[in-house]
């Protein structure tokens, strides 16, 4: 175990020189590949300075489960040959719901080792080819197939017992959940790539109306709160997680270009510092120290704050992996922003809204901006990137010359975490 | 050298002879309901099954409205929601497992802590589940 604690470096420091993300959304008609080359658009032209696409010398893909949402495994080649890019090396990395932020950290090492100096990550998820349940089935396959699944445990399950966990041994309740659904769901109303780009006033406003024209009962809702606590409008999927507790079923691509930092000035004057990358690993909940924590999370925030020389206190803002809302509020705790069991009063004060002191999500995260799985680890390094550049608009943080972002990206339920933090240097 | 502890045999153990028979490891002690060839504690190789009690307590639960394909052709869904989560055995350790015997439409009547004992009627032939019902 001590092992896990030992102080790392990288061989030399990489940058993010450049971001792109395809539209997050449901897109029939569009595979992962064609998904994953809109990611790539978007990042050519995020490039201040431009770039060669012959520069590239190696790429990691992330990508989780191609393979029962498409039917087609070894998908790879396909990104290389659709980008134009064979022969050189690509690699699929799969860790569940983390398999970009995976892939990334496999790019940071690549150049690291000093044998590549210019690697594309990214991610890319078709989900929406199968019906709700297949889509439940495809998630739970992420969960131990052999005790868990059996079980009738899905993935709103496991982390709907997490919460119920949480509410027995702290006092949070199923109002803490909503108001973050709602938090985030007002920073994706300010994302133009979100899936969902409507505030919860605009969803409520919305039922009303539509019950209006329909000759319908009109519901007497007086807040977002009285709506989501309308079960007909925010029905059960695992009590105590409802619809709106849960990110959506999303496809989406997402990709940055990673340096050495020695040429990261030919391609910008501001590039962003991967300072400190964490990767850790957990058991299935049952086996967990705690239900109410991820032992991953901590470990892996652990090594890149220790990586990066910070502490929590120097982090000005987080992407943090909000599948479900009580994922956020354990997050938070988890990464440190809170202590244990906290979560939900900074929630109730709104310190992590777009004008809290710890602005967490302010993409919409998975909750809003959407949850494309393999692409959203490198999804929340590009709203990092943005952020911290000071070019995210209307969703900009409000604090001064934010420097310090992390990331936080869960992989099933625990059972990986990848932590970065990102850095602007100059 | 092949391993006789794996889940093919546990869930072939609950069938039969209607018990939670786990492994134990020879060397460390380390209990695992889970059968296992290796020891994730001490890392030898000397497991021995290992019949825990049945009994149990209810650590967290989940009631699942939107379920999975097998479960929908059990009859769960929307309008039946059925209650799953983790249950702390006797011997410590925890697993997760199907909840049997209480009513997946009112959680708020379901006790966390609440006492429970493994229930071994009407498994599945196919695809058994571990599943504890209310002491």
């Amino acid at each position: 175990m001590a092992t896990n604690f030992k102080k790392r470096k990288l061989g030399r420091p990489v940058s993010v020189v450049g971001a792109g993300l395809s539209q997050f959304g449901a897109f029939p008609g569009k595979d992962s590949r064609d998904l994953f080359v809109e990611a790539f658009q978007d990042m050519v032209e995020s490039i201040d300075r431009g770039f060669d696409i012959h520069d590239i010398e190696c790429a990691y893909v992330g990508n989780y489960s191609s393979d029962l949402f498409e039917h087609q495994g070894h998908t790879a080649p396909i990104v290389a040959d659709w980008l134009g890019i064979t022969p050189i090396p690509i690699t699929r990395i799969e860790n569940a719901c983390a398999s970009s932020g995976s892939a990334l950290r496999e790019g940071v090492m690549a150049i690291a080792s000093g044998m590549y100096d210019v690697v594309l990550v990214g991610g890319m998820e078709k989900m929406t080819n199968l019906p709700t349940d297949g889509v439940t089935d495809v998630l739970a396959s992420a969960a131990d197939g052999l005790y868990e699944v059996p079980a009738g445990l899905t993935f709103p399950g496991i982390f709907g017992a997490i919460a119920k966990a949480h509410m027995d041994r702290y006092e949070t309740n199923l109002d803490h959940l909503l108001k973050v659904a709602i938090k985030n769901h007002a920073n994706g109303a300010l994302n133009p790539k979100a899936q969902f780009q409507q505030t919860m006033t605009t969803m409520m406003e919305r039922r009303i109306t539509r019950a209006q024209e329909r000759g319908q009962e009109v519901p007497d809702y007086k807040t977002e709160i009285d709506f989501l606590n309308d079960e007909r409008a925010n029905p059960w999927i695992a009590w105590p997680l409802r619809l709106y507790d849960c990110a959506p079923i999303t496809d989406g691509a997402s990709c940055v270009l990673l340096v050495s930092d020695e040429i990261a000035h030919n391609f910008t004057d501001t590039p962003i510092s991967i300072a400190g990358i964490g990767q850790a690993t957990g058991k299935p909940l049952h086996d967990s120290e705690e239900l109410t924590s991820l032992s991953a999370a901590k470990a892996a925030s652990q090594q890149a704050y220790d990586m990066a020389g910070i502490t929590i206190a120097d982090v000005d803002l987080a992407e943090v992996h909000d599948c479900f809302t009580i994922a956020e509020i354990v997050a938070t705790e988890d990464l440190g922003f809170f202590g244990p069991g906290e979560g939900p009063r900074a929630v109730d004060e709104g310190r992590t809204a777009l004008d809290g002191d710890h602005p967490i999500n302010t993409s919409g995260g998975l909750k809003a901006k959407g949850h494309p799985v393999g692409a959203s680890g490198v999804g929340q390094v590009i709203e990092i990137y943005h952020q911290l550049r000071g070019e995210a608009g209307e969703r900009q943080v409000k604090k001064d010359n934010p420097t310090v972002g992390i990331t936080h990206n869960v992989g099933g339920t625990g059972g990986t975490c990848v932590v970065n933090v990102l850095r602007r240097e100059s | 050298m092949a391993s006789e502890f794996t889940s093919t045999t546990f869930y072939t153990k609950l069938k039969e002879e209607k018990k939670l028979i786990g492994v134990k490891c020879q060397d460390c002690g380390h209990l695992s309901p889970e059968p296992r060839p290796m020891c994730p504690e001490c890392h030898r190789f000397n497991m021995e099954w290992h019949q825990f009690s049945g009994k149990a307590k209810l650590s967290t639960f989940t009631c699942i409205s939107i379920v999975p394909v097998a479960m929908s052709a059990k009859g769960y869904g929307r309008n039946k929601p059925y209650c799953t989560g983790i249950v702390t055995l006797e011997e410590g350790p925890r697993i997760s497992a199907m909840i049997n015997g209480v009513d997946g439409t009112n959680p708020q009547g379901i006790e966390t802590g609440m006492a429970l004992v493994l229930d071994s009627d009407n498994l599945d032939e196919e695809a058994p589940s571990l599943a504890f019902k209310p002491a």
